[in-house]
């Protein structure tokens, strides 16, 4: 680990004027970065401690939508009486995530920007576009099987690790942040990148911005929704793939539906077009079929994650006849 | 043996120590003056070192040294300097003998300063420059190049017995198949670390991470030319090890070479991801080839093994010995050949060669009795055998039988269809499998003593360790039975190089060798204080020879007339208010050698597997095990539980990844090197089986160490087909290969 100075901002202006330092960062709860720092994979010199600023507050908007404060801490927002009974589907996700201990730390504002676990992005002693641009992809021909199927490039074929952003994604949150140029307001689906040739970019927000808050609409799809999250072991690991869905239905017949999967792209992904064509069809496995087809349209497999594509495709049926008949997640 | 102390459930006479943090590791243990180490490791796998630039990081104030291969002192640098008790054959490694790369995170550099977040930042700026060279770390694709080691390190294959190849030929059902096991590291929750510290007459003291401490003294003794006795190791408690101890690892070595020359006290630990960079559970391809009647008579077995070691020593373990040990078969062959790759030499770990081999073997075995449509259970009571095929000799006790017995019925095993995917519950496949396993149960020569005070208080000691089996708690039970005396009134020490000689802690030998040698020494305290008593007044004792006495309860009395007794305490207080102290050395009886001893195990499990998404779910599992007297059922059912969670991980979780192009473990990390996690574990049983044996030690018992584990994974692949009809002969079993 490399020294590094370290303040805590009082306020949302200090913390956005001290982080606009050459190599400073914001840490919040610091289950990402400090690991990353250690491994010297991150290296800021100046860390700015947002913790003091009160951010941590879940509060209703006025639209009847619910608003995240971007320090509230991962669990408080699971257990949260508000997000319990109008966004399950987000208390499921975060829950289906790291442990008790992690989730008492990490903060909605952290999740949304902890990076790959791509093996090679851990380990410095291998070439890694995203740790080091230009320095190579040792994942594309080497050992892949976590990684992404979906929105892959020739630079970065990693995926996004966070479950919630996965809930987020199909929940259609929006993601509050202010910088040295002011507020902005941007909706989920843009918040995080693909790849391509800039694979050392995770998302769009700017170095000088911080997350203030994630904003969830008011609809909530609370009587028909899952998460399905699919692993190595019951706990404790990060999806291979994972399925957010979310319906809402009129006795048999799918007036919206929501999906967005985890484990295989950069970020969330979502269909709208896919999505689309359950508009107005019954719940039945057959109509769950063809979406998840069209969901896993242009898939492309590398030598150990090829079989995510099936994987994928049948996680998604499974996961949209759990939220349909709402039985025990297996 | 009474049964008093032993046989009881007993708690941890440590666990408080252990939970409030009074218990100290060999990294915790605060040193005035200390500095600390912190190693840079290589980044290529073959090759040479060009140079080393150290300059960056010297500036540093307070970072005092780095050593390298450049500046380290020059001793002496044979290798049989180097071989420690558990070396295989062949050059051990020596930390900075060369520029020569010979595995990937090969220790190339120490940096030392004053603190330990120096030490770590100045190791990023040592600059390491490599002449790589093509580098081999493919198991499968050098498998042509397998060799026989010209001399094995633990006993060679057996000759073969009959004539395998044609019985097989010949026999009516045959199966034939190959299975793949992976590369495991060993990673305990204590990382190694040693600390060093130098003394002004040269003495040097040394807290270690390690299952022996004299295996470490004398290591250090040889490797630096200073005298044994100048060299104390410590290790009082250790956090697990699973072998990883059993050999000094290269932390210990830069620990002393530092604190020689810089003449302070330095502390070398690891990192997590440093615990990938020596020995591991060897990557092994297996063939199982087994022929067999239509009756259901096993006529053929041929098992070769082919395992990968280091290009410097021949790692091997007893893969292909478990037919011989395990089914009665006229007709066997066995092999067990290396591969030299550019990797760390591979380590015992937990059930070397028996978790390896049982997997194999055992899922081989359910293969043929599905051939011949013989339930596998009744497949394996077919073909029993009571004597060791390997040395044609009898067990000297094996209740196998009761095992299947016990283990069947509390599974509720005789309720199984034959017929794969013949439950199932909601999405989910249920099925039932089975395998047995079995361990050798071996004696080594060890030593003890005990000092008894005449405040009452016993203390026994032996240089062995307690890797978290709870050996000190089982050594107190054994002496406070053997001497009549509350738990309370005695203590174990372990831990010290200075103690009476002890065995490495490992080969699940400890309580049979240890364990006879404390018998033993009380023993001998039992006829000093008889010694004691007769030259008391009115003693009842004057004309009693040792056979006529018995202790307990605190009293010493004639057997034949326990009235007549005193308190241990009076008689020990004879002796002028000195303490009496005796030493024993216990080698194993001669008897012994006309019989082979093993502990045994029979594992019953149910799995569930989705039939969509191939995920597994171990819902139920049963273990019987037969291994002799159980000396504390507590800390006994610990292992075996402990060992039924790791053969859960070795079943579905758990592989060392390599990328083969980079020469190197990629999954260097507990977030990505996966055992299991408490929400994997549901029902676990555990059953000891009542197992007399005279004959294996002193003591009667077996061990417990390494039978827990090695059943465990082939039941689990067993039960994956009866949920599914897929026989996977790959572990682990990820869910990708149920798709
Ligand atoms: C062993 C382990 C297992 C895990 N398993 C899972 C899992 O299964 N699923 C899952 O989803 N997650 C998992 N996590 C990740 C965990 O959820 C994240 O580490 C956590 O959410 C990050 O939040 P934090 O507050 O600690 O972020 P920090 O580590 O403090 O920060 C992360 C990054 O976000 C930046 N940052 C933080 N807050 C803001 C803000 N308000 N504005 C701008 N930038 C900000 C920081 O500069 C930093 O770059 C796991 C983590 C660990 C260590
Ligand atoms: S996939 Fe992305 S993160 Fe992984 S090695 Fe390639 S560039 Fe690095």
């Amino acid at each position: 680990m490399r020294p590094f100075t370290f303040t805590q901002a009082p306020d949302i202006a200090t913390a956005v004027q001290e982080v606009s330092s050459d190599g400073a960062k914001f840490i919040a709860g610091g289950t990402n970065l400090l690991d990353l720092m250690k491994i010297d994979v991150m290296r800021p010199s100046h860390l700015v401690d947002i913790t003091q600023i009160a951010l941590d507050t879940i509060e209703e908007t006025e639209q009847g939508g619910l608003r995240l404060g971007a320090l509230a801490k991962n669990a408080d927002t699971a257990y949260h009486p508000l997000v319990e009974a109008r966004y399950p589907l987000l208390s499921h996700a975060i829950l289906a995530g790291a442990t008790a201990q992690l989730r008492n730390m990490a903060t909605d504002g952290g999740n949304l920007l902890q990076r790959t676990r791509c093996y090679y992005f851990y380990d410095t002693h291998t070439p890694c576009n995203k740790r080091e641009p230009g320095s190579g992809c040792s994942a594309i021909n080497g050992y892949n099987r976590d990684l992404a199927i979906l929105g892959t490039s020739e630079h970065c074929i990693a995926t996004h690790p966070s479950d919630m952003a996965v809930a987020l994604a199909a929940l259609e949150a929006t993601v509050h942040v202010t910088g040295k140029n002011g507020d902005r307001a941007i909706p989920f689906a843009d918040f995080h990148r693909l790849p391509g040739d800039t694979p050392h970019l995770d998302t769009n927000l700017q170095p000088d911005e911080i997350i203030t808050a994630i904003e969830l609409p008011a609809k909530g799809f609370a009587q028909h929704y899952t998460y399905l999250k699919l692993r190595d072991r019951a706990s404790y690991a990060f999806a291979l793939v994972s399925v957010a869905a979310a319906l809402d239905l009129d006795g048999d017949s799918i007036k919206e539906a929501r999906i967005a999967l985890g484990g295989v792209a950069h970020k969330p992904w979502r269909v709208p077009e896919a999505e689309a064509l359950l508009q107005g069809q019954p719940a039945t496995r057959e109509n769950f079929r063809k979406v998840a087809e069209a969901y896993l349209q242009g898939a492309k497999g590398y030598k150990d994650n090829t079989f995510k594509i099936e994987l994928a495709n049948r996680a998604i049926v499974r996961a949209l006849e759990q939220a349909t008949k709402m039985e025990a997640i297996a | 043996m009474k049964e008093n102390y032993t046989g009881k459930p007993a708690n941890r006479v440590d666990g408080r120590a252990k939970v409030t943090g009074e218990a100290k590791y060999a990294a915790e243990f605060n040193v005035p003056n200390l500095l600390h180490g912190v190693v840079v490791n290589s980044a290529i796998a073959k090759g040479t070192i060009k140079s080393i630039d150290t300059s960056a990081a010297l500036q540093l104030a307070g970072v005092v040294q780095v050593f390298t291969h450049e500046n380290r002192p020059g001793y002496t640098w044979l290798d049989s300097h180097y071989m420690d008790e558990d070396a295989p054959p062949g050059s051990p490694f020596r930390p900075f003998y060369n520029n020569q790369i010979l595995f990937s995170m090969q220790p190339v550099a120490l940096v030392v300063a004053e603190s330990f977040e120096l030490a770590r930042y100045a190791a990023l700026l040592v600059k390491v420059e490599y002449e790589a060279q093509p580098h081999e770390t493919d198991l499968e694709s050098n498998l042509p190049r397998a060799y026989t080691p010209k001399k094995y390190k633990s006993p060679p294959p057996t000759d073969p017995r009959g004539d395998a190849d044609t019985a097989f030929a010949q026999a009516t059902f045959k199966v034939e198949e190959a299975y793949a096991h992976p590369a495991h590291h060993h990673n305990p929750m204590e990382m190694h670390a040693s600390i060093a510290i130098w003394h002004e007459d040269g003495k040097m003291t040394i807290y270690d991470k390690i299952q022996g401490v004299q295996n470490s003294q004398k290591y250090i003794s040889t490797a630096f030319g200073i005298p044994q006795e100048d060299v104390q190791v410590l290790s009082p408690f250790v956090g697990g090890a699973f072998g990883s101890g059993l050999r000094p690892q290269y932390q210990l070595f830069l620990a002393v070479l530092a604190a020689r020359e810089l003449k302070r006290a330095v502390k070398v630990g690891l990192t997590r991801q440093q615990m990938f960079s020596f020995g591991h559970r060897p990557a092994t391809v297996q063939r199982l080839a087994l022929g067999a009647s239509a009756e259901g008579e096993l006529e053929a077995v041929k098992h070769d093994a082919i395992a990968e070691t280091s290009r410097f020593e021949d790692y091997n373990e007893d893969v292909v010995i478990w037919p011989g040990v395990l089914y009665d078969c006229e007709n066997v062959k066995v092999s067990h050949q290396l591969v030299d790759l550019d990797v760390f030499t591979p380590l015992d770990m937990r059930a070397p060669g028996g978790v390896t081999g049982t997997f194999a073997l055992e899922v081989a075995i359910d293969e043929m009795a599905y051939q011949l449509g013989i339930d596998p259970l009744e497949f394996r009571l077919k073909n029993y055998t009571n004597t060791d095929q390997n040395k044609g000799k009898p067990y000297s006790s094996k209740e196998l039988k009761e095992c299947y017995r016990q283990g069947a019925e509390r599974f509720g095993w005789s309720k199984r269809k034959m017929e794969p995917r013949s439950m199932k519950e909601g999405h989910q496949l249920i099925g039932w499998g089975m395998a047995n396993g079995a361990w050798e149960a071996k004696q080594q020569e060890a030593a003890a003593k005990a000092v008894f005070s005449p405040d009452g208080k016993l203390t026994v000691s032996c240089a062995t360790a307690d890797i978290g089996t709870g050996t000190y708690t089982v050594m107190s039970q054994i002496a406070a039975e053997t001497m009549g005396l509350p738990l309370e009134e005695v203590t174990f020490k372990l831990g010290d190089s200075t103690l009476p000689k002890s065995p490495l802690e490992g080969g699940s030998w400890t309580v049979s060798s240890v364990g006879s040698a404390v018998k033993l020494v009380c023993e001998k305290l039992q006829e000093q204080l008889l010694e004691q008593a007769r030259k008391m007044e009115n003693s009842p004792f004057k004309d009693a020879n040792p056979e006529d006495v018995s202790f307990a309860e605190g009293r010493m009395f004639l057997t034949q007339a326990p009235a007549q007794s005193i308190s241990i305490l009076e008689a020990v207080q004879q002796n002028e208010g000195q303490p009496l102290v005796a030493e024993a050395s216990q080698k194993p009886d001669k008897n012994q050698k006309n019989y082979s001893s093993y502990s045994h195990s029979a594992t019953f499990v149910e799995v569930m597997v989705d039939e969509d998404l191939g995920t597994v779910k171990v819902t139920r599992m049963v273990s019987a095990i037969a291994a002799g007297r159980i000396i504390n059922p507590k800390t006994g059912r610990s292992q075996i539980l402990g060992g039924s969670v790791w053969g859960i991980g070795a079943a579905l979780q758990e592989h060392t990844v390599m990328d083969h192009r980079l020469g190197r473990f990629m999954n260097h990390d507990l977030d990505k090197y996966h055992v299991p996690v408490s929400a994997d574990i549901h029902e676990t049983d555990v059953i000891f089986v009542e197992e007399k044996d005279e004959i294996v030690n002193p003591i009667g018992a077996k061990g417990l160490g390494e039978i827990g584990i090695v059943s465990i994974a082939p039941a689990i692949v067993n039960a994956v087909f009866h949920a599914t009809g897929k026989r996977i002969r790959e572990l682990p079993i990820t869910l990708d290969k149920l798709l």
